[in-house]
Parts: C-alpha cells; sequence; structure tokens
C-alpha cells in the first residue's frame, strides 16, 4: 500500500484548492458516485433522515393519544400523520436501508468489485430519494386548487373509493401515489442489479452454496421485489388513471370494484413484510455465528426455508381482508397458508438457537441486539399466529392489536437487527467502532422502551380500541395503557438520539477497528476498513463458507466438513 | 495494514458466470410481465360487468394482419443477431430495419383501431369498464412495443453507421429478448382480448 500511496502523490500534479473549492468536488463526487459503497452509504443516509421523520411523526401521534379528549393534534392532521408515517416507514425507511446495506455489504461478501449495473444503481437510489421527497413536497403542494388538506390522508394502503377523486380532492393523494410508484421503479432496479451481481459476479469459488447467508437472503428477497412490487406499480398506474382521465377501475359508481384495489395491494403489501424482513434475518444470520463462535448451525436448511418463505408468502395476502368476507373455502386457503409460513420461520428460529447452543457466546451490543431479535420476533410470529385464525381476525381486525402486531415485526425484529448491522458493520464502513457503552445505553434504552409501547398495546386492541382514532373517551377505560405505550415512545426516541449521538461522536473519536475487529469469517473483513474504492487488490478465491477461517486455521479448515 | 488478510489467489479451474445483461434483462422481464398480469386480472375480472355498452362483442374486430407483423418481427429480430453474431453487418441492419418496419406497421394498426373506437364506436377509457381494461392493457402494451421500436431503431442507427460488430451481439441479444417479450405479451393479450373475450 505504501507505494501505491507515494506513487499517487508524485502522479498528482494538480494544484492545491481552497476549502470551498473542495467543499463543491465532495458533493460533485457523492452525486454522481456510481460506487456501490457510496450508494449503500446515501441510501442509509437518507433512510435515517426519514426514520427520524417518519418517528417524529409517531411521537405526535402518541401525544396526542395519551389522554382522552386530547386537541394537541386536530382530526385531520391526526389522519395525514398516520398516513406519512406508515407510507415514510415502509417506502422511504425500510426499502432502502435494507438497500443500502445490501449495496454496501453484497460485492464485498462475494468477492466482487461493484454491482453489476452501476449505473443502474445510482439511478434507482435518486429516482427512489426523488419519491421521498414528492411525498413530502405534498406538504407545500398537496393543496391543489381545491384548498383541500396538505399531505395524503387516505392511510398508508389507501382503500378505495376514499382514494378517488371525489372523496379526496386536491393533489395529495397524487402525490402519495406519484412517490410509491417512482420508489417502486427505484426498487425493482436495485433488485435486478442485486440479482445481477450474485449470479454473474461472484469470485472464484463462491459457488451459490457457499454464498454467506445474508447474500442468500437478499437474493430471494430481490427476487421476491419483482413479483411484489410490480403489482403495486400496476395499482398505482390504475388509480393514477382514475384519478386524472376518468377511468373505472375503482369506482364503485361505474361498476368498479373496491376490494380489486384490496386485492392488488394486499398481493403487494404482505409480501413486502417479508422483503423487509428477510434482509433482518440475513444480518442475524452473519451476526449471531460470529459471536457464538461457531459456523451456522444448518446452513442447507436455511437456505431452503428461505427460499420457502419467498414462495409460500405470495399466497397469504388475503389474511388482510378476512372482515371482507372472502367465503368459507377462500377464508380456509388463506388461514392454511398464512400458518404454512411459520413452518420455515420456525425453521430458521431454531437453526439461530443451535447456532448460539454450545457456543462461546460474547455479548456485544450487536449481538444483544440479535438476541432481542430472537425474543421479539418469536412474539410477533405467535400473535401472528393468532390473526391468522380467521374468527379470530375478525373480532381484532383493523383494532390496536393489529398495530402491536405488526409493529413487534417492523421494529422488534426489522428495526432491532438493523441497529445490529449499524454496531456490527459500522468499523467497516468508517474505520472505527462504535462506542460500546453508548451502544449498550442505546440497546437497554430502547428495549424498555419498545416493550412498554408495543407489550401493553396489544391489550387496548383486545379491550376494542380500533386503530386510526384520534382520541377516545375517558371511560373506555384505555387511558392508563395508553400513557404506557406514550411513555415507551419517548424512551425509543432518546434511545435513537443516543444512537445518532454514538455514530457522529465514534466517526471522530472511535477507536481505530482494523480489518477485522470481531475475527468474523466472510470476505468482507479481508479487506481494510473503510474498504479501497476498488474493494479488493487481487480478487479472491474462496474454498468454503467460511474463507477467512481457513485462513486463520489452515490446520482445521471448513472445506474438510461441508458437504 | 499488515494484519490485513490476504486470501490467495488459487486457480479454480473454470469459472464461468452467466452474462449480467441476460440475467438483468430476465429480471426485468419477470418485474413486467407481473404487472401485465396485475393488468389482465382486471380485464378478466372486469369481463362483462360493464354498465352500459359497447361490448367487446360490438365492437372489437380480430387484428390478424398486425399480429402476423408482430410475431413475423420476433423471427427477423432473431435473424438480425444470428447476422451479427456471424459479422454480417449489413445483413443485420436489413434484418433490424424490416423489425423496425413490421413493429411500426403493428404501432399504426393499434392507432387506427383505437381511432374507429373512440370516433366511430364511441368507446374511450372513461366509457366504460370495458373501455378502461381495454385501453389500458392494450395500451401499455403498445408502450412497450413503442419503447422497444425506440431500441431497435437506435441499433439499426449503430448498425447503418458500422458502429455495430459483432463484440456487440450480446447486447443486440439482450435487446431481442424483450423484443420476444414484447411479442409473448401480445399473444396473451390478443387471447385473452380479442379471443377468449369477444
Amino acid at each position: 500500500m505504501a507505494t501505491q500511496t507515494s506513487a499517487a502523490v508524485v502522479l498528482d500534479q494538480t494544484a492545491k484548492r481552497g476549502p470551498g473549492r473542495q467543499a463543491f468536488e465532495i458533493l460533485h463526487d457523492w452525486i454522481t458516485t456510481v460506487d456501490h459503497k457510496k450508494i449503500g452509504l446515501m441510501y442509509i443516509g437518507y433512510a435515517l433522515f426519514f426514520l427520524i421523520v417518519a418517528g417524529f411523526e409517531a411521537l405526535l401521534m402518541r401525544i396526542q393519544l395519551a389522554i382522552p379528549n386530547n386537541t394537541f393534534v386536530s382530526p385531520q392532521v391526526f389522519n395525514r400523520l398516520f398516513t406519512m408515517h406508515g407510507t415514510t416507514m415502509v417506502f422511504f425507511v425500510g426499502m432502502p436501508i435494507l438497500f443500502g446495506f445490501g449495496n454496501y455489504l453484497i460485492p464485498l461478501m462475494i468477492g466482487a468489485r461493484d454491482m453489476a449495473f452501476p449505473r443502474l444503481n445510482a439511478f434507482s437510489f435518486w429516482i427512489s430519494a426523488f419519491g421521498g421527497l414528492l411525498l413530502y413536497f405534498s406538504y407545500l403542494g398537496g393543496d391543489g386548487l381545491y384548498g383541500a388538506g396538505s399531505a395524503p390522508d387516505v392511510g398508508w394502503f389507501a382503500y378505495a373509493p376514499l382514494t378517488a377523486r371525489v372523496f379526496s380532492p386536491g393533489h395529495s393523494t397524487d402525490y402519495w401515489t406519484l412517490a410509491l410508484l417512482l420508489s417502486g421503479v427505484g426498487s425493482i432496479g436495485t433488485a435486478l442489479n442485486i440479482v445481477a451481481t450474485t449470479i454473474c459476479m461472484r469470485c472464484p469459488g463462491m459457488k451459490l452454496n457457499r454464498m454467506p447467508l445474508l447474500v442468500w437472503l437478499y437474493l430471494v428477497m430481490s427476487m421476491m421485489v419483482f413479483v411484489t412490487i410490480s403489482p403495486l406499480t400496476a395499482a398505482q398506474i390504475m388509480l393514477m388513471l382514475d384519478r386524472y382521465i376518468g377511468s373505472h377501475f375503482f369506482d364503485t359508481q361505474a361498476g368498479g370494484s373496491a376490494v380489486l384495489w384490496m386485492h392488488f395491494f394486499w398481493i403487494f403489501g404482505h409480501p413486502e413484510v417479508y422483503i423487509l424482513v428477510l434482509p433482518a434475518f440475513g444480518f442475524a444470520s452473519e451476526i449471531i455465528p460470529v459471536f457464538s463462535r461457531k459456523a451456522i448451525f444448518g446452513y442447507p436448511a436455511m437456505v431452503a426455508a428461505t427460499v420457502a418463505i419467498g414462495f409460500i408468502s405470495l399466497s397469504v395476502w388475503a389474511h388482510h381482508m378476512f372482515t371482507v368476507g372472502l367465503g368459507a373455502w377462500g377464508n380456509t386457503f388463506f388461514v392454511f397458508s398464512t400458518m404454512t409460513i411459520s413452518v420455515p420461520t420456525g425453521i430458521k428460529i431454531f437453526n439461530w438457537l443451535a447456532t448460539i447452543w454450545g457456543g462461546k457466546i460474547h455479548f456485544t451490543v450487536p449481538m444483544m441486539f440479535a438476541v432481542a431479535f430472537l425474543f421479539q420476533f418469536l412474539v410477533a410470529g405467535l400473535t401472528g399466529i393468532m390473526l391468522a385464525v380467521a374468527p379470530f381476525d375478525w373480532q381484532l381486525g383493523s383494532s390496536y392489536f393489529i398495530v402491536a402486531h405488526f409493529h413487534y415485526v417492523l421494529v422488534g425484529a426489522i428495526l432491532i437487527m438493523i441497529f445490529a448491522a449499524f454496531y456490527y458493520w459500522y468499523p467497516k464502513i468508517t474505520g472505527r467502532m462504535l462506542s460500546e457503552r453508548l451502544g449498550k445505553w442505546h440497546f437497554w434504552l430502547f428495549f424498555i422502551g419498545f416493550h412498554l409501547t408495543f407489550d401493553f398495546m396489544h391489550i387496548p386492541g383486545i379491550l376494542g380500541m380500533p386503530r386510526r382514532i384520534y382520541t377516545y373517551e375517558a371511560d373506555r377505560g384505555w387511558m392508563i395503557l395508553n400513557m404506557i405505550v406514550s411513555s415507551g415512545a419517548i424512551f425509543q426516541a432518546v434511545a435513537t438520539l443516543v444512537f445518532v449521538f454514538n455514530m457522529i461522536a465514534s466517526y471522530f473519536k472511535g477507536r481505530i477497528a482494523g480489518p477485522d475487529p470481531w475475527d468474523a469469517w466472510t470476505l468482507e473483513w479481508s479487506t481494510q476498513s473503510p474498504p479501497p474504492v476498488y474493494n479488493f487488490a487481487v480478487i479472491p478465491t474462496v474454498e468454503s463458507r467460511r474463507p477467512l477461517w481457513d485462513l486463520k486455521h489452515p490446520e482445521d479448515p471448513d472445506t474438510n466438513y461441508e458437504l | 495494514m499488515s494484519d490485513l488478510a490476504v486470501i490467495p489467489h488459487n486457480s479454480i479451474g473454470d469459472w464461468k458466470l452467466p452474462s449480467r445483461g441476460i440475467v438483468g434483462m430476465a429480471c426485468l422481464i419477470v418485474a413486467e410481465a407481473t404487472i401485465f398480469i396485475i393488468f389482465v386480472v382486471a380485464y378478466v375480472f372486469y369481463e362483462g360487468k360493464s354498465l352500459s355498452g359497447p361490448t367487446p362483442h360490438d365492437v372489437l374486430e380480430l387484428p390478424i394482419v398486425t399480429t402476423i407483423c408482430l410475431l413475423s418481427s420476433s423471427i427477423t429480430v432473431h435473424l438480425a443477431v444470428m447476422a451479427l453474431h456471424s459479422s454480417k453487418v449489413k445483413s443485420c441492419s436489413l434484418w433490424l430495419a424490416i423489425t423496425v418496419l413490421l413493429g411500426a406497421i403493428f404501432l399504426c394498426g393499434t392507432g387506427r383501431e383505437w381511432y374507429d373506437l373512440i370516433y366511430h364506436e364511441g368507446l374511450s377509457i372513461q366509457t366504460n369498464l370495458f373501455g378502461t381494461t381495454f385501453y389500458s392493457l392494450v395500451g401499455l402494451h403498445a408502450t412497450h412495443v413503442l419503447v422497444g421500436l425506440l431500441l431497435l431503431s437506435l441499433a439499426l442507427f449503430f448498425s447503418l453507421r458500422g458502429q455495430m460488430t459483432s463484440k456487440h451481439t450480446e447486447r443486440l441479444e439482450v435487446l431481442s429478448l424483450y423484443w420476444h417479450f414484447v411479442d409473448a405479451v401480445w399473444v396473451v393479450v390478443f387471447l385473452v382480448v380479442y379471443v377468449l373475450g369477444r
């Protein structure tokens, strides 16, 4: 390396420039970059920004609901808040942050120098980013000529005919539609890139059955994106035609069907949950083995379970629609398909437990998050099985029980594993360790806040509190519970601030990480931290699933054990 | 830097992976096919549910000629790829030109059909559910034909300028895959809209 640096100094004949010029160049560099690492970081940074925004919206809603008959926000504002919160969290936090990690990690993990289509990669990021800006521009431009409200207020699944011109005048719903359409185009582009990269760019020896599990999970997740985001795109095109040129897809007055929109939306909507959770499974499958000091248990079963989840998840959507009245056969089918998906998911949980079993566990911050993930995801799965039973769902559909259930998945499993991923890969990305002490504060505050909020949120649901109400009467008996739920939100907000502070402070003052701070086994730890633009000076060659283990333990390489 | 693990560069026999262009196009085709499936589902779901006329039986005619044109353009684009593969650039240009011509005839046929439907039969996208689903499904397909035509014309332009050589065979092949997909979609649309739905 030293020789390369001196050569660069000799060759670099450009004159020294002022700081302003330099700032402009850095900006120019980031805007025009096609490097997968920079694009990945831009995805992550953009998602973190929206995480703060949408988290703030959640806080406002919790303040409103903390006490009965509250007038902190108006009903109209409340409708906008839950619509924007849901839409932002799914499309402009969940998707981009996971694509960001995928972009950053996949080429490094399979020993490639970049994604298969670097320019498409940049295009996908910028088009998604533009979608997010468009969604929030609705606060300014959503009024239209009608004076009819600003941001979208139709809920994140925007049921017809509420989205029709008559019921949603102004442009707010159009902004919602266009934002999702653009984000969908970006998602399909990035997913295409991930599949092509995984299939075509692996380094010599990296057979499919030697890929890190994270790469497998991203591969399956990306393939799901094609058949999942596309129905949403198609439905958005139909909604736009309805709103702009007066077609009748979802116009019940002209014989159109509101239920058709529900089908189209949930054909997207349910697999989307798996699209979000599969990368989280991927993080767990990398972090748990490293901190248990054991190879992952049952690699082939993990891969098979992932593929099975991918397929089964395409046939469960109508469990969101039990209350519509699908008829006995429809209900029965979707009850059983929904129950079936818990089998491969259960296989995964048992394999993670078996990986921990008998291991030499290191309770670092990423591992703490991963263990919390295991328990919380289990509980989320159990309430999921409860809701899969159609008669139970008739009782609790659209109540706070549902809200608690899916937040248990989205926050308790996905967001928790995203935090774990930050603690685990931050050293690789920046070259410095995140502070473990602040990390533990972050973990415990968030853990307490999460359980205060979402454990107690189940109960008002069972007591009959519907979702999306902006206030409630004092004599309902929901007050104490809502107060606890809201106070938990404050813990989570503080924890997130600790996390953000940790990321910023550690960037400047963190301990230097070195290339391989966790003594890990996958290829990304074989290069410098942060990795050079070209990732690997020499394209590596691998002979097992844990190339760095083979290197560190030549006397006992993995090749002796793997099938 | 000294503790940096260096992965040894062993030689691993033949290490050949699929071409990323073809894999990428295959992914795009899966995604696009899903969009079309949703539009076809909407068409079938709303079949016969229009509250007023005209119905498909009243106004639709089988577009035999344009269908033959579009389907045979799949053959000509394949011949163009084959010609480029064996470095016959002139013959490649010829086949590309024929492909573009056939595609353009198809688009003109669709335009002609729509003109008749709108001005003589009084069927617009706002008229009824048939109009809504018909124009959106056929229009979505026509949009894909248009995009394919633009890309093929670009390829034709490059091959006429002599900038296309057998090195570019794979790229033209990727484009031809897209064109085959557009044709295959038409087979489905033709069956659903003009044969079964009429």
